[in-house]
């Protein structure tokens, strides 16, 4: 449904180009939830934002690729189309709800507009679909909440009703950005319950996009790990937790405390050093400088990605040469 | 084990003014008798969900805000007793490391400079002998002498937290505070970071009051935890017992929601209903009843006063209301408690 190929989002900035996304492949099936997962700065947000032509533009370009969507090229499409496109078929949330919606409307003048800009909706008929909405998202009290204004709605609450507004139009495909990041443990609960449920009602698929192996072992099935701009490692959710292969993945799952109690963490994996500028990358393997398990080649050629398991992808020469 | 602190009924209320001259409106109720203790070379984590009153609980055992009511030994003095002036003096043995390591770094000073401001503060020497202490400290964090000339924006992240830890540690304090000391640091940074802290603590007799409330995090660096909710601590027991055997529901509850790295674990999910209800206006009785999955009808009525149960925790729920009344006072704030530190393996 939704296919990214050889996609390079390049920030232009005065010590030369940023390669936030350099070279990235992916697709998503309808109705599936994919995971991409890495660090800050590894360029998973670039490469959302890439797909619904949110970038500013300069600094942001793209050097290559092609987005395809249900056959046409994100990419090229005329923003007048893209405009029509975002929100009613392809949507996004975002990490902070408070900061995504405007605090000087209400819930249900933001819920409703969504409805008239895509569904051509009267007023009337609109605040009606506002309030199932904000039933269907388990907002309490539905018809007293569409009427309040964010700053009256809690954290949880709130990223329900950005839920609310990205699935109003049962979108094909919803981007999640660290949904459930700055959320209390209780609540980001919730809400993962609530997006398995909703996706499992409404057929959307997800691209989920955390630094949290935790919650992409709860909700996603299949999983790719950036670094740097790249994907070093892409495989079905339980075959990566099964067998990581990219030296950078099993030291990403070694570096995770765990807080259940049939793990017993003794000594927490540092990765040494920091991740490299994005201005300034390696010429070798993105990863070569930290990687405990780097050789001749990895600082003089990159790795592509390669098919070493089946349906299991990495981008490595120790994997791929054994 | 001796007790470097002992923290007993620690109490803050902040007043809410509101409208026309500021009028007294409400009290957020932030920390409502807190009592806990903490050995030396010891880790306790205080760990809960935003608004749960952990920071205001750091920062009033420094009197960096001053508590409404309660006592804080430390090393056997009630230092909310101190005038200013003896405060002044004690606050080199305490010290603490903050969540923003962007926020917490002067801009504009070297990081010499900023590791040296508590030297300057407190120790009268010379300039050759401050910028030895400066590299001694820089050393213990992995940073390098080279460094010292540099400004924050030049560190990254994990670094810049190095920074503030050195910092911390210039003095020699006896006690760490640390306010979510990882909470902004990256994973593989935050690793760094933890197993710095780790190792600092066995080579330089430390205690941590460590504060987060990331429930993996605070399990991997602490002897004993202690989960509070609303200002209270609900339930404080040995880290490893009570992670294995959580009995307030609501530590049950914050630990099934946790979510876990293995997509092959069977979970059995205890969903919270609901928020947490505002700190002005805490549920009567029991402040978790309104949100309890195991809720009687005493919960609505009566507040629960904190027991020892049988497995040596404390917990304050009725479900426990068979096991005796834990008095901080005559137990000495340790009923319960672990075992001095066992982490003995890592490094």
């Amino acid at each position: 449904m939704l296919s990214i190929r050889g996609l390079k989002t390049y920030f232009r900035t005065p010590q030369g180009d940023a390669r936030a996304v350099d070279d990235v492949s992916l697709t998503i099936d309808p109705g599936e939830v994919m995971g991409v997962v890495g660090e800050s700065g590894c360029g998973k947000s670039v490469m959302a934002l890439s797909i619904l032509g949110l970038l500013p533009s300069p600094p942001a370009f793209f050097a290559g690729g092609e987005i395809l969507f249900k056959e046409r090229d994100l990419l090229r499409l005329p923003s007048e189309e893209l405009r029509r496109l975002r929100g009613d078929q392809i949507s996004m949330i975002f990490q902070e709800p408070m900061s995504a919606l405007n605090p000087v409307f209400t819930v249900g003048n933001q819920l409703v507009e969504v409805f008239r800009t895509h569904r051509g909706m009267g007023g009337t008929e609109a605040l009606k679909q506002a309030i199932e909405m904000l039933a269907k998202v388990g907002v309490p009290a539905p018809e007293r909440r569409v009427r309040e204004y964010p700053y009256q709605l809690s954290g949880g609450m709130r990223q329900r009703v950005m839920i609310a507004m990205a699935l109003a139009c049962r979108p094909a495909l919803l981007l999640a950005d660290e949904p459930t990041t700055a959320l209390d443990v209780s609540i980001q609960a919730q809400i993962l319950e609530l997006m398995i449920g909703l996706k499992e009602e409404l057929g959307t698929a997800i691209l989920l996009i955390t630094h949290d192996l935790g919650v992409v072992a709860e909700i996603t099935r299949r999983v790719a790990v950036m670094y740097t701009g790249r994907i070093m490692e892409e495989a079905t959710t339980l075959d990566l937790f099964d067998h990581p292969l990219h030296p950078y993945t099993r030291g990403l799952m070694a570096s995770i405390p765990r807080a259940d109690a049939s793990f017993e963490t003794d000594q927490l994996n540092e990765i040494k050093g920091v991740v490299p500028s994005a201005v300034g990358l390696p010429p070798g393997c993105h990863f070569e400088p930290r990687c405990p398990e780097a050789f001749e080649t990895c600082r003089s050629s990159r790795p592509e990605l390669e098919e070493v398991r089946p349906a299991h992808h990495v981008a490595c020469w120790r994997v791929s040469r054994g | 084990m001796a007790e470097l602190l002992e923290v007993r009924g620690l109490v803050k209320h902040f007043p809410v003014r509101r409208g026309f001259m500021g009028r007294h409106a409400a009290t957020v109720h932030a920390v409502d008798d807190v009592s806990f203790s903490l050995g030396e070379n010891e880790t306790l984590g205080l760990v809960g969900e935003s608004g749960c009153g952990k920071s205001t609980t750091g920062f009033s055992i420094l009197r960096l805000i001053e508590p409404t009511a309660g006592a804080v030994f430390f090393r056997g003095e009630n230092i909310l007793a101190f005038d200013p002036d003896r405060m002044r003096r004690l606050r080199r043995h305490m010290q603490i490391v903050f969540q923003d390591p962007f926020g917490s770094l002067n801009p504009r000073l070297t990081v010499e400079r900023i590791i040296a401001e508590p030297l300057r503060n407190y120790e009268d020497i010379g300039t050759a002998e401050r910028r030895e202490r400066v590299a001694e400290a820089l050393d213990l964090v992995g940073l390098r002498p080279e460094h010292m000339t540099r400004f924050p924006h030049e560190f990254s992240g994990g670094q810049r937290q190095r920074i503030c830890v050195a910092r911390a540690l210039t003095l020699k304090p006896s006690l760490i505070v640390g306010d979510e000391p990882v909470s902004a640091l990256d994973v593989s940074v935050r690793a760094q970071v933890l197993n710095l802290m780790v190792r600092l603590q066995r080579r330089l007799n430390l205690s941590y009051l460590f504060i987060s409330h990331d429930l993996a995090v605070i399990r991997y660096v602490s002897h004993r935890v202690g989960v509070m909710y609303l200002g209270e601590i609900v339930e404080l027991a040995d880290a490893k017992s009570i992670y294995a055997r959580p009995l307030h529901p609501y530590t049950r509850a914050l630990l099934s929601a946790v979510p876990v790295p293995d997509p092959r674990r069977a979970r059995q999910r205890i969903l919270l209903k609901g928020d947490v209800p505002s700190p002005m206006k805490p549920p009567a009785g029991c402040r978790f009843h309104p949100r309890c999955p195991e809720v009687m009808a005493v919960c609505r009525e009566e507040a629960p006063l904190t027991r020892i149960a049988e497995s040596g925790h404390l917990v304050r729920c009725h479900l426990y209301d068979r096991g005796d009344i834990w008095n901080p006072i005559s137990a000495a704030c340790k009923a319960g408690a672990a075992a001095p530190p066992t982490k003995g393996e890592r490094e």
